[in-house]
């Protein structure tokens, strides 16, 4: 069944299974995102897709609400444009993001975002936390100060691989990603070294190891493809 | 029109930024018409001076004499710029903050990898006491305009000086002019 709807007052039609996200998407219509990545199920967590919907007090993540008949999305308001640049400033101020000496620097989906809020400088204080690096891995390296907890590689490794190595352990700004049960990425029996999970990092918190600085280029619309390829036969993406 | 009194100082940072600034090339010509330089590290001036119209700090706030000075600094100048990723952020001076106070870096730059007689430089007067925290700028003194980039490209800075000569404010829009590292 279509439904009809409009976003920022333009009016489009899409199918009743569709997200907003994936309606604006195709009426070309951008929303910014940091946890989604196409291949993969959305989870909704860093909320940068947050848009104002008539009727609904709250702001609800255009990456997880479904299109219904005669919706009204807004996602370009100051209320929301507020809120993404705070979004950013909190990621920049939860971890030690060092884009100078960061492999990710000039390919990295944080730091664009920073750029696209007009991030001049981070309002909060920094925590600088005391977080590891994982360099037990023979291929790959994690480092936690970069992650942003998107869960990107969790869901690649579960959904596309079918391993699921990795997880999340611990709550809030405490959390962290893991292996297994919290053993060192190379003692990780589950893991197959595909690098799915380097692929869909969006920033350098997962990497080829001997990549230095800029150095991390990587090619998350191969995950798109796999995707594609494997439920609907599609070989072009 | 009177010129401008333009200062920049250096903080806690590698001088790269005031590097990318000398890579202005011949517009530093252009700019020599419009300001005076009454204070940087590049000029022989022992005090900050008084009645500053615009200063460029580069470099994160990371000892005591940062400290008092940027006090000064932001008492004297009527427009404070961070100029760089470490004056913005803290950057790459601050990658010591998650190890601890001053303490547990100075042991470990002087003492644990020293085998001969390791000690901790500590006569007064030689080199500034480290504050336990490195803070961007804007944590200790309020701050007009922000300049990121590690360092901060030459078209970039002359962008913001551009503005700031014809006393407008910046357009601090896009990849040209915000991108950090």
């Amino acid at each position: 069944m279509p439904r009809t709807l409009t976003i920022n007052g333009q009016e489009i039609s899409a199918r009743s299974d569709q997200t907003i996200l994936e309606a604006a998407r195709e009426a070309n219509i951008h929303i910014p995102t940091l946890c989604h990545l196409d291949g993969l199920t959305d989870v909704g967590a860093c909320r940068m897709c947050l848009v104002e919907v008539s009727g609904s007090s709250k702001l609800l993540p255009a990456c997880t609400t479904r299109v219904q008949e005669g919706m009204e999305v807004r996602t370009e308001t100051e209320r929301l444009r507020a809120y993404r640049r705070q979004i950013i400033e909190l990621l920049f101020a939860e971890r030690n993001h060092v884009c100078a000496v960061c492999v990710a620097n000039g390919n990295c989906e944080l730091q664009d975002a920073a750029i696209a809020v007009g991030m001049d400088h981070v309002r909060y204080d920094y925590l600088f936390p005391k977080l590891g690096l994982d360099l037990s891995h023979e291929r790959f390296g994690m480092d936690h100060n970069r992650c942003i907890l998107c869960t990107r590689c969790v869901r690649a490794c579960d959904q596309l691989e079918g391993a699921h190595t990795i997880d999340v352990m611990g709550r809030g700004a405490r959390s962290l990603i893991i292996h297994d049960m919290n053993v060192p990425w190379g003692e990780a029996t589950t893991c197959t070294s595909c690098g799915k999970c380097v692929m869909a990092c969006p920033t350098g918190a997962l990497f080829k190891q001997g990549s230095t600085v800029a150095e991390m280029v990587r090619d998350a619309d191969k995950l798109a493809f796999l995707r594609a390829a494997r439920d609907r036969k599609v070989w072009n993406v | 029109m009177s010129k401008l009194r333009f200062a920049s100082v250096w903080l806690g940072g590698c001088s790269g930024c005031h590097m990318s600034f000398l890579d202005l090339d011949e517009w530093l010509f252009d700019l020599a018409e419009a300001v005076d330089v009454v204070y940087s590290p590049v000029a022989d001036v022992k005090t900050f001076p008084e009645n500053v119209d615009v200063t460029l700090v580069e470099g994160a706030v990371a000892n005591q004499d940062h400290l008092e000075l940027i006090h000064t600094i932001r008492k004297n100048s009527r427009l404070v710029v961070s100029f760089g990723d470490c004056a913005v952020t803290g950057n790459v001076t601050a990658m010591r903050n998650p190890l601890g106070g001053a303490d547990v870096v100075l042991d470990r730059a002087y003492k644990d990898a020293q085998l001969l007689r390791p000690q901790v430089p500590h006569d007064d007067g030689i080199v500034p006491p480290l504050i336990d925290h490195v803070v961007p700028v804007h944590a200790v003194i309020p701050v007009d305009l922000y300049i990121p980039g590690c360092p901060p490209p030459a078209k970039r800075i002359r962008a913001v000086l551009q503005a700031v000569i014809e006393g407008k404010s910046p357009e601090m829009i896009g990849r040209e002019m915000l991108k950090y590292g």
